[in-house]
């Protein structure tokens, strides 16, 4: 099942090529890693990809009315804005309006939706504290179950590990992971390499605005893109734990 | 949540009846609400259903829509320190208002004053909708409110600068001050009608300002069209604004403090403030209304001054509150 389908997709901002060109299939049950340097476009691909801004050429999503696109994709944007300081567990409710009829509150259905997701991303002690005055860490768990309680087929999020101590930032890839052994698909943008390599099952390598491959981790992580694409040398080892991928020096 | 809207509606149907029983006629509060709704005919039953009854309804509908319109504004623009006048409706309705009185528009009968400014609001609006971008974008919104409200005021400097009659000025300033005295049925009834469709606009709104806590990409993409949002937001605030700015003056402060004090009693959340705001600013504008009764009943204290000597000191206290907060 194809859950996003960009065909040519084209962008200009201010005279400036920001996309050139990209055509892009995401299926159900992947993790999809979107790794580039900065300026490469991945916030702008996944903003055209979402009809956030005009683009030249075909999103699948772009084309969806407001809240058939907010229940085929939930968005986590890479700012991370929390305007008042709302209980986590209203914040996370919010994730649950694409499925409300007007006038509603949440049905006992939402409600576990929301419970799950508060669950998933470890906040349980949080629910009734102001997100707006948690740690910047912390805010970025709650903005991810707001996503997550859309429950949507396609997750999207640009940098949810930034900021993530550790732990936190293995324990989202494996949310990530499970969402794909449900079927769902996840596309992510990471700077993390390692973090890359060892959780996402495909990476999209951007630079320039443009795709520089696609495949999976083995085939894109290599010493060769990475030199072309970030400039870097990279350590990178199969172990019996799995892959280790670590950036070096500057080329 | 409901203890909140029940003390606020206690509050205000409480003020309600104090705004009924405080005036110049020395009547005792018993009898003139037996004078009110049994109605003898007499001048008792006069003054309390032709001055006190308009004037109380005024003060309890204009007071909710200034609460309301400020809680939406907010809202809307994630900003608290945001309030209804910032799309520049008030300043326009304001000129209309100002030209009314020294073209002696105002002598033509009790409507020529409010359909003045009415129009003024309206030409507002229009102005606002063609200059701010329209995909619901909140800075060319805020940049065309400060245009026009700066435009609107300079005319009615100009107004008032090239005004030939002293009195005309005077009347001018003081009606700028805002005032609910000697309004009557008629200008209840100008007013409903816009109150109700602004409020019915502004109420529905609930879901999307929830949203919009996450910012505008997030609310997108939970199925809110902002533009169709902006759009009933002007459109509900100007009707509500511009209608009370029409029917009492400018009256500040109200949308400004209201939301502001109510919203940590709900949560923070954007959708339960309106209703919550709504009947706080009805409490504080009766409030205020009872007070330029009370404090120098024979002096005509304005509605605007009062509300903004008891608004600036909140803010002081805000201030001092968030200093603390912030260490």
């Amino acid at each position: 099942m194809t859950l996003l389908r960009l065909q040519n997709l084209s962008l200009t901002l201010r005279n400036r090529p920001v996309l050139r060109d990209v055509s892009l299939t995401l299926g159900a049950g992947e993790v999809v890693g979107l790794l580039g340097p900065n300026g490469a476009g991945k916030t702008s691909l996944m903003r055209a990809a979402l009809g956030l801004v005009p683009a030249q050429g075909s999103s699948s999503l772009a084309g969806l009315s407001p809240r058939d696109r907010a229940r085929a994709v939930a968005w986590m944007p890479q700012h991370r804005e929390i305007a008042w300081p709302v209980p986590v567990e209203r914040l996370v409710a919010l994730g649950r309006t694409p499925h409300l009829a007007a006038g509603r509150a949440l049905s006992p259905d939402d409600q576990a939706r929301v419970d799950e997701a508060i669950s998933r991303m470890g906040l349980d002690g949080f629910r009734t504290r102001a997100a707006s005055r948690l740690s910047g860490g912390e805010q970025a768990r709650a903005l991810l179950a707001r996503a997550l309680a859309q429950d949507t087929p396609l997750l999207m999020a640009d940098e949810p590990a930034a900021g993530l101590d550790p732990s936190y930032q293995i324990a989202t890839m494996r949310v990530f992971r499970d969402l794909a052994a449900e079927g769902r698909t996840v596309f992510v943008s990471l700077h993390d390499l390692g973090l890359a390599a060892r959780h996402c099952t495909r990476i999209v390598l951007m630079a320039r605005g443009g795709i520089l491959a696609d495949g999976p981790p083995s085939d894109v992580l290599t010493p060769a893109l990475m030199a072309e694409a970030f400039g870097i040398s990279v350590f990178h080892e199969q172990t019996a734990d799995g892959p280790v991928f670590q950036p070096l020096d500057v080329l | 949540m409901s203890r909140l809207m029940t003390g606020l509606g206690l509050l205000v149907a409480l003020l309600f009846i104090g705004s009924l029983v405080v005036g110049y006629a020395p009547v005792g509060p018993i009898d003139s609400l037996r004078a009110l709704i049994a109605g003898d005919g007499g001048p008792v039953t006069m003054v309390m259903r032709e001055i006190r009854l308009p004037r109380a309804l005024l003060a309890l509908f204009i007071g909710a829509g200034l609460g309301l319109a400020g809680a939406a504004m907010q809202g809307y623009l994630r900003n608290p320190l945001a309030e209804p006048g910032l799309i520049g409706v008030s300043a326009s309705a304001a000129l209309g208002a100002v030209i009314a009185i020294n073209t002696g528009l105002v002598a033509m009968g009790t409507l020529g004053l409010p359909v003045a400014a009415l129009a003024g609001a309206v030409i507002g609006v229009g102005l606002i909708m063609a200059l701010a971008a329209p995909n619901g974008d909140t800075l060319t919104l805020i940049l065309a409110g400060i245009a026009i409200s700066a435009m609107a005021s300079a005319l009615t400097s100009l107004v008032l600068n090239l005004s030939p009659n002293p009195f005309a000025a005077n009347e001018i300033v003081f009606w700028m001050m805002g005032s609910l005295a000697d309004r009557s049925m008629v200008h209840l009834w100008l007013f409903l009608p816009f109150g109700l469709v602004g409020a019915g606009l502004l109420l529905g709104l609930g879901r999307g300002l929830d949203a919009l806590t996450l910012g505008e990409d997030a609310a997108r993409t939970m199925g809110i069209r902002l533009g169709r949002m902006r759009l009933l937001l002007v459109l509900g605030t100007a009707s509500l604004v511009g209608a009370a700015t029409a029917v009492a003056g400018a009256i500040g402060f109200i949308g400004l403090v209201v939301p502001h004090i109510l919203r940590p009693w709900v949560g923070s959340q954007p959708s339960r403030l309106l209703t919550a705001s709504a009947l706080g600013g009805a409490a504080m504008l009766l409030a205020a209304d009872i007070a330029v009764r009370l404090i120098l009943p024979d002096r005509d204290l304005k509605l605007g001054v009062v509300t903004a000597l008891v608004g600036a000191p909140l803010f002081l206290h805000l201030i001092y509150k968030t200093r603390r907060d912030n260490g």
